[in-house]
C-alpha cells in the first residue's frame, strides 16, 4: 500500500481552514434547557413518538420508533418533561415532527443504559444493538447503520473501511475524536468487523492529520487486523466512492452500493457510537460538533446532546464575530445554509460553520469559457459544463444522457469554475427531475 | 427559540432571520476567474510582443495598438447594440486583438488590421453568442478573412530589417532563395508575421501557460510532434525539419491558437485527437497543398470538427463498464 499517496481520480485542492478548531480539545457542551429532538434525522421512514406531552423521560430512553426496517430509533438526550410535540424545520431544510423536552437538570440515565461484553455478542446481536441504539451514519448522510450492516443474501463483503478522511474544510470533529478516543474507535471497528465477519479492515485518514494517524496506529493491536491507510489530502477524498477507490482500487458504479464491490464504509464517529453502545449501553444521543469559521468568536469542538439548538452552541462559542453572512450546517463544500438558528443538532450534524458577511462573496455568474477545469476535478468523470447547460434549459433527457445521476454533489466543479457558474447546484436540481421522470415512465 | 441570539459585544439580542444569506452549496469558491485566465494569456504573450516590437519597431506597436483598441471598441459597441451586458473587462477582446496583430505581416495597413478585429469580434465571436461560444478561433478566423480579401497585403512579408522577403517555409516551398540561419529562427530575425519571428519568446510564454495550468501541455506537444512525424513520412528532408518546426507559425499556433478553450474540445481524449488532427493537416498542407505554412487553416478546420470530436470522446463515467 502506497501510504500517503492513496487517492482517486479528479478532485481539487481546497483551502482547509482546519487551524481554527483542530487544536481545540473536545469540550462537553452545556446540556440545553430545551432539547428539540426530530423524529426523522435519517434516511428512511420517520419515527413516531412513543412518549406523550407531560411524560417524564430520562437520558437514553427511547422516544421515537417505527416498525420499518430502513429507519433509525430516536432517544432522549436530556432528562426532563416532554413539553410539546410539534412540527418544525430542521437543518436539512425539511420539516419534521420534533419531541420537545424541558431539562430538569438531573441528567438521570435511563435504566436500559448498561454495557455489554463484545466477546459474548454474536454478529446478529451486534447489529440488533446498533439498531436499538439508533445508530445512523454520522458522516452526514445519516443512513441507518443496521441496514448497511445487513448484507443481502448472495452478496459477499470482504473489506470494511472506516472513514476518517474528513475532507470537508473547517470541520475537525473526526480529527479530534481520532486523537482523543482512538481506542473507542478501534473497539467499535472491531465490533463492525465481527458483525460483518470481515477480515480486511482499513481506517482511511488524510495525510494532513498525521497526529491522528499516529494516535490510531497506537491504539491498534497487531491481533486486531486493522490497517491505517494514509490518504492524500484532496477533496472529496472522504466521499464513499472516492475512499473505496483510493484504498481498494475498486470502482462503485452509478446507482450501485459499495457492497456490490464487497465493501462497507462507516465513519469513525459511527464506530465510536457503536463502541459506546456496546461498552456503556449508550444510545446515540450525543455527538461531536465543530462550531467554527471566522464568524465565530471562539471556534470549538463540542460534545453535544442531540436536539441542542444551533443558537445555544453559538452562544457557548462566544457568539458571532462581526455580522454573520452564512450559518452552515456541515462544511462549506456540501453543508446546508440555514435561514434560522432555531434548528437542533441531529445525528448527522458534523459542524456549524459561520462565515462572516465579508467572506460571503456574491460574484457575478459569467458565461462558460469551456476551460474544462470542471472535467479535471469531477470525481465521477462527468462533464459538468454540459450537464449544467442542459439542466439550466431543463433538458432532462440530455442531462440524463450525460450521466447526471452519477454526480455525487461534492461541489468541486462549482468551486473551481472561473466563471463562477452554479454547476453542482443546477446538476443537483436536474437529478431530481430525472429521477421523477424515470419514476413516471 | 425565538430567532434571537445574544450579541456578545452589546449584550443585546438581535433578530437574525432576515440577516442570514441562504444559497446552495458549495459555499466557498476558488480564486480562479475568467479575467485571471485571460490575463495569464496576455502575460504569456508579452515576450512575443516585446520581440515583435524589437524586431519590427513601430510597425508592430502600430498593429498591436490598432487591433487591441479596435477589438475593445467593436466588442463594446456590438454588446451595447445587442443590449447584452458589456464584458470588455474580462480581457478576452484584448487577447483576440493581440493574437490577431501577431498574425499579421509588419506592413499591414491599419484599416486592414481594424477590419480584422471587427471580423474577429463581431462575426466570429459575438454573432455566435460571445465569449466561450465562438466555434472557431476569432483571431484565426479574421486572419483567414483577411487572406481571402487582401491576399497581396497578407502575403507580403518583410524581414525585420525592412526588406521584403519570403518566409523560410516560402523559400522551402519555392525551392529557391536563401534559408535563414537556425539561430535566426530560434531568436528572431526571420520573415513572417510579426509574432512568429522568435521561437524562444513564444516558448517562454507557452511554458508559462502550462505552469499556470491554463493550457494542457499535451496539445502543443502532440501538435508539433505529429507535424514533424508526418512531414518525415511524407519525405521531407530531415535537414529541413527544423525550419518546419520553428517556422510557419507552428509554435504560435500550437501554444496559443490550438489551445483556445471555446473552439477546441473540452474532453481529454478530444484534446489529443484535435492536436493530432492539427498536426496531420498542417503537414499535409505544407507538402501536398499550395500553402507554405498551413497552420491557420489546419486549426480552423479542426475547430469546425470540434463538436463532433467532443461527441465521440465522452469521458468514461467513474465505475462505468464499457
Amino acid at each position: 500500500m502506497n501510504q500517503g499517496k492513496l487517492t482517486f481520480k479528479g478532485g481539487v485542492q481546497v483551502p482547509e481552514f482546519k487551524e481554527l478548531a483542530e487544536s481545540k480539545p473536545i469540550e462537553v457542551a452545556e446540556s440545553p434547557q430545551f432539547a428539540y429532538i426530530p423524529m426523522q434525522q435519517h434516511i428512511g421512514a420517520p419515527c413516531e413518538p412513543v412518549v406523550n406531552v407531560g411524560d417524564r423521560v430520562t437520558i437514553g430512553q427511547k422516544i421515537g420508533e417505527t416498525g420499518a426496517f430502513v429507519s433509525s430509533t430516536v432517544h432522549a438526550s436530556i432528562a426532563g418533561t416532554v413539553k410539546e410535540i410539534k412540527t418544525m424545520y430542521i437543518s436539512t431544510g425539511s420539516k419534521t415532527k420534533c419531541v420537545v423536552i424541558e431539562n430538569d437538570g438531573t441528567d438521570e440515565m435511563h435504566e436500559s443504559v448498561k454495557g455489554r461484553n463484545l466477546d459474548e455478542l454474536s454478529p446478529q446481536e451486534i447489529i440488533n444493538l446498533v439498531k436499538d441504539n439508533g445508530i445512523a451514519g454520522m458522516g452526514g448522510a445519516c443512513f441507518p447503520t443496521h441496514v448497511k450492516f445487513s448484507i443481502p443474501d448472495g452478496k459477499k463483503i470482504d473489506t470494511v473501511i472506516l472513514n476518517g478522511a474528513e475532507c470537508e474544510p473547517y470541520l475537525t470533529g473526526d480529527h479530534r475524536l481520532m486523537l482523543e478516543n482512538a481506542e473507542s474507535i478501534v473497539f467499535g471497528f472491531k465490533a463492525i468487523k465481527k458483525a460483518l465477519g470481515v477480515e480486511k479492515a482499513y481506517i482511511g485518514i488524510e495525510n494532513n492529520k498525521m497526529d491522528a494517524v499516529e494516535a490510531v496506529k497506537k491504539a491498534i493491536k497487531p491481533e486486531d487486523g486493522i490497517e491505517v491507510a494514509v490518504l492524500q489530502t484532496k477533496y472529496p477524498q472522504g466521499a464513499e466512492k472516492s475512499i473505496i477507490y483510493a484504498i481498494t482500487g475498486r470502482s462503485v458504479g452509478t446507482g450501485a452500493l459499495p457492497l456490490e464491490v464487497g465493501v462497507v464504509v462507516s465513519n469513525v464517529a459511527t464506530a465510536k457510537a457503536i463502541a459506546d453502545a456496546i461498552q456503556h449501553g449508550k444510545p446515540l444521543y450525543e455527538r461531536i460538533v465543530t462550531v467554527t469559521g471566522r464568524g465565530i468568536v471562539e471556534p470549538k469542538n463540542f460534545l453535544v446532546r442531540i436536539g441542542t439548538p444551533f443558537s445555544e452552541l453559538i452562544r457557548q462559542s462566544g457568539g458571532f464575530n462581526g455580522k454573520p453572512g452564512k450559518v452552515i450546517s456541515g462544511g462549506p463544500m456540501m453543508g446546508i445554509a440555514q435561514f434560522t438558528l432555531d434548528v437542533p443538532v441531529i445525528k448527522g450534524s458534523g459542524g456549524i460553520l459561520v462565515l462572516p458577511e465579508e467572506e460571503v462573496k456574491d460574484e457575478p455568474v459569467l458565461p462558460c469559457i469551456k476551460c474544462g477545469k470542471c472535467l479535471d476535478v469531477c470525481p465521477s468523470g462527468l462533464q459538468p459544463l454540459f450537464i449544467s447547460a442542459y439542466a439550466l434549459r431543463n433538458d432532462v433527457e440530455r442531462a440524463d444522457y450525460y450521466s447526471a445521476l452519477a454526480c455525487v454533489e461534492c461541489g468541486a466543479c462549482s468551486f473551481i469554475c472561473p466563471a463562477k457558474r452554479p454547476l453542482a447546484e443546477s446538476i443537483r436540481n436536474i437529478k431530481k427531475e430525472i429521477i421523477a421522470k424515470r419514476k413516471k415512465s | 427559540m425565538d430567532g434571537k441570539v445574544i450579541d456578545p459585544t452589546s449584550n443585546d439580542t438581535v433578530v437574525l432571520d432576515d440577516m442570514l444569506i441562504v444559497s446552495l452549496s458549495p459555499h466557498i469558491k476558488s480564486d480562479e476567474s475568467v479575467k485571471r485566465t485571460m490575463l495569464d494569456v496576455i502575460i504569456a504573450l508579452v515576450p512575443a510582443m516585446i520581440g515583435s516590437v524589437y524586431f519590427f519597431g513601430f510597425d508592430a506597436i502600430r498593429l498591436l495598438l490598432v487591433t487591441v483598441v479596435a477589438a475593445l471598441i467593436f466588442e463594446y459597441g456590438i454588446q451595447k447594440l445587442f443590449k447584452k451586458p458589456v464584458r470588455i473587462m474580462d480581457l478576452s477582446a484584448i487577447v483576440t486583438g493581440i493574437l490577431l496583430a501577431l498574425n499579421l505581416p509588419a506592413g499591414t495597413p491599419w484599416w486592414v488590421a481594424a477590419f480584422g478585429a471587427a471580423f474577429a469580434i463581431i462575426i466570429v465571436k459575438e454573432f455566435f453568442g460571445g465569449i466561450g461560444q465562438n466555434f472557431m478561433n476569432p483571431a484565426l478566423g479574421a486572419r483567414a478573412a483577411l487572406v481571402a480579401s487582401w491576399p497581396g497585403i497578407m502575403s507580403s512579408y518583410v524581414n525585420p530589417d525592412g526588406i521584403s522577403a519570403a518566409t523560410p517555409l516560402g523559400i522551402l516551398k519555392a525551392g529557391e532563395g536563401n534559408l535563414p540561419a537556425i539561430q535566426s529562427m530560434i531568436f528572431g530575425d526571420i520573415g513572417g508575421v510579426i509574432g512568429e519571428t522568435s521561437a524562444i519568446l513564444l516558448l517562454i510564454g507557452g511554458v508559462y501557460l502550462i505552469i499556470r495550468n491554463v493550457i494542457d501541455w499535451k496539445i502543443p506537444v502532440l501538435y508539433i510532434g505529429t507535424t514533424t512525424v508526418v512531414l518525415m513520412l511524407l519525405g521531407v528532408d530531415s535537414s529541413n525539419l527544423i525550419f518546419h518546426v520553428l517556422g510557419g507559425g507552428l509554435i504560435l499556433g500550437a501554444f496559443f491558437m490550438a489551445t483556445d478553450y471555446a473552439s477546441s474540445p473540452v474532453t481529454p481524449k478530444g484534446k489529443m485527437i484535435f492536436a493530432i488532427g492539427c498536426g496531420l493537416l498542417t503537414a499535409l498542407f505544407r507538402v501536398k497543398g499550395g500553402l507554405p505554412e498551413g497552420v491557420s487553416y489546419a486549426i480552423l478546420l479542426m475547430n469546425v470538427a470540434t463538436p463532433l470530436i467532443e461527441k465521440f470522446t465522452r469521458p468514461k463515467v467513474f465505475g462505468e463498464v464499457k
